[in-house]
């Protein structure tokens, strides 16, 4: 079967499939429920405990169509995704060779863990204050903090996963001759890989939950020189909306970082597929 | 087989063939001992274990789960040291005083019980990857006489798959063919079939003798199924449950080429005789010592 054949298979057989639509009915079964839930007070004459208090899904859409007309908050979208996007890769990029390190090298191993482990627990938001003293800029001691998110998760799933490689692929690969550095090329790296693919998605998830409780801590950074109060980050975003008691454009905001962030663990998962075909069923 | 292969078990008959080849990879074992951890604390897996794998024949290791056959395999393959012995290979000392770890080489080369293919590669990919380590031919070379390997072991049409695509059956003949690839003198065959049905089983071995008449590499076959044994064997090495060393050894002279019907003639159910109470009576022991399986 062609790539393309095989793909639009796939496509077909979810849109028609079981799966696609319970999906659906479920999304329309909450979605009416939260509309009934909204207009509780108006209609059987008192509010619905918690869900009475919220904006009503119909308002929350019209409140999203005109947001998305807004440069603005296309702009806040986009600080938080670049912030997103700074921290993740610099935790790829420190994390994944930290990572490696520790797991080939048990004196590095040694010195390392210890301060690692007792760095782990601390929750990237308890680093939002120190960060702001540390970095020079605000942009900067978001990203910090972003970064955090995902760099522990990362490191930790490299060590695992890079541990947890058969030792009997290492004895197969020295009997056929392999020097170290093959071993590590050849053996450690493709041995790695599914845990990295792991380590990132769960990673650039935590990234999009600290960036906006960062923004929202830290003012959004750039949020006065940005023009207007949506300048700061979806995080700033939503902070700011609650401040001017604009209810709607909270759920809204809340929405769209929902949205943001499947979008970036459904790209990582499909990149994951990519990289390590030998794990794709059939 | 249209061809008869060249081999009998008789020296007689291969005097009688054209070019006799070379017959390489005869594994002395002498006086070995492995002790695991300390001489107070530690567990005696080896006990002055002497016997010898003849070149160019098979020789099959018999004893109960966990007495130490693994420790040997290892020792020979270079992943373990010894604590005292000596272990040669072709007269030429492996591992013993002054060197107690052997070197891994592609000349002795391990099949493991679960598999060691790379799960991130292809098969052929798999296949090729010794010469490809060993600097011996390019990419592309490799490749080529992975293909034709496997072609000839009957393994066309999954060049391209991955090793979890296949079936386990399958697999572990990959794992074969790509240990014949660096053209090793022995081949260490730990348990390899242990995991798969008695009916795959049977077209293993079949599979496996057809490989060693092509190939006529010396092969050190670990197991604990006793028919797995007698019918792959031309040496059939029984071993006393931990610490384990040789309780008989016996030359079984049934004439090779042999294929499944071998396993309804008298010679073979009079070696089978011959050896069950002695791997019963060790089987018990282990049995009663709690022995883990490993």
């Amino acid at each position: 079967m062609s790539v393309l054949s095989k793909w639009s298979f796939k496509v077909s057989s979810f849109v028609f499939g079981e799966d696609f639509w319970r999906g659906i009915v479920a999304i329309i079964v909450f979605l009416l429920f939260w509309e009934l839930g909204s207009r509780s007070e108006a209609l059987f004459g008192f509010a619905f405990p918690w869900v009475g208090q919220i904006p009503a899904p119909s308002a929350v859409l019209k409140e999203i169509y005109r947001l998305i007309q807004e440069p603005s908050f296309w702009h806040s979208g986009y600080l938080s995704t670049r912030r997103v996007l700074e921290g993740f890769f610099a935790a790829m990029l420190v994390g994944i060779p930290l990572g490696l390190a520790m797991a080939v090298s048990r004196t590095f191993y040694g010195i390392t863990f210890p301060v690692f482990e007792v760095l782990r627990p601390i929750p990237p938001l308890a680093w939002v204050p120190a960060a702001i003293i540390f970095w020079p800029t605000q942009e900067l001691s978001i990203a910090f903090v972003t970064f955090l998110g995902a760099f522990f998760t990362i490191v930790i799933n490299v060590i695992g996963g890079a541990k947890s490689i058969d030792v009997r692929y290492f004895q197969a690969a020295r009997s056929m001759g392999s020097s170290t550095f093959d071993i590590f090329r050849r053996i450690i790296l493709p041995g790695v890989l599914p845990s990295i693919v792991v380590g990132a998605t769960v990673g650039i998830g935590i990234t999009w939950a600290v960036v906006v409780a960062a923004e929202m801590i830290s003012g959004g950074g750039s949020a006065g020189s940005m023009g207007g109060a949506a300048g700061g980050g979806l995080g700033f975003f939503i902070w700011n909306s609650y401040v001017g008691g604009s209810y709607t454009q909270i759920v809204a905001g809340m929405i769209s970082i929902g949205i943001a962030g499947y979008m970036s663990s459904a790209i990582l998962r499909k990149i994951g597929q990519l990289l390590t075909p030998w794990l794709v069923e059939g | 087989m249209t061809t008869q292969p060249a081999y009998t078990s008789s020296p007689a008959s291969v005097a009688g063939v054209a070019a006799p080849i070379a017959r390489k990879g005869g594994v002395r074992i002498k006086d070995v001992v492995k002790r695991y951890g300390t001489q107070d604390a530690g567990v005696l897996a080896v006990d002055h274990c002497t016997f010898d794998v003849p070149a160019g024949e098979i020789t099959v290791v018999v004893g109960p789960s966990g007495c130490g056959k693994t420790t040997l395999l290892n020792a020979i393959a270079g992943f373990h040291s010894l604590t005292s012995g000596t272990i040669y290979l072709d007269n030429e000392m492996l591992c013993g005083p002054g060197k107690l770890k052997a070197e891994p080489g592609p000349d002795r080369i391990v099949v493991f019980q679960n598999g060691a293919l790379f799960p991130w590669k292809t098969n052929i990919e798999n296949v090729a990857f010794g010469p490809i380590m060993q600097g011996q031919m390019t990419r592309k070379e490799a490749l080529e006489k992975a293909r034709d390997k496997m072609a000839d072991a009957g393994l066309r049409g999954i060049e391209n798959n991955y090793p979890g695509e296949i079936s386990s059956g399958v697999r572990r003949r990959v794992e074969i063919v790509r240990a014949l690839m660096t053209d090793p003198k022995i081949l260490l065959l730990d348990e390899p079939y242990r995991a798969l049905d008695s009916l795959t089983k049977s077209v293993m071995h079949e599979a496996l003798l057809e490989i060693f008449y092509k190939n006529r590499v010396t092969i050190f076959f670990i197991t604990h199924d006793l028919e797995e044994a007698i019918f792959l064997g031309h040496r059939v090495v029984i071993m006393t449950t931990r610490p384990c060393k040789p309780k008989k050894i016996l030359d079984i002279d049934i004439p090779h080429p042999r294929d499944y019907n071998v396993l309804t003639t008298k010679r073979f159910r009079e070696f089978m005789d011959e050896t069950a109470a002695a791997v019963h009576e060790e089987a018990t022991k282990a049995f009663a010592a709690g022995e883990k399986e490993r």
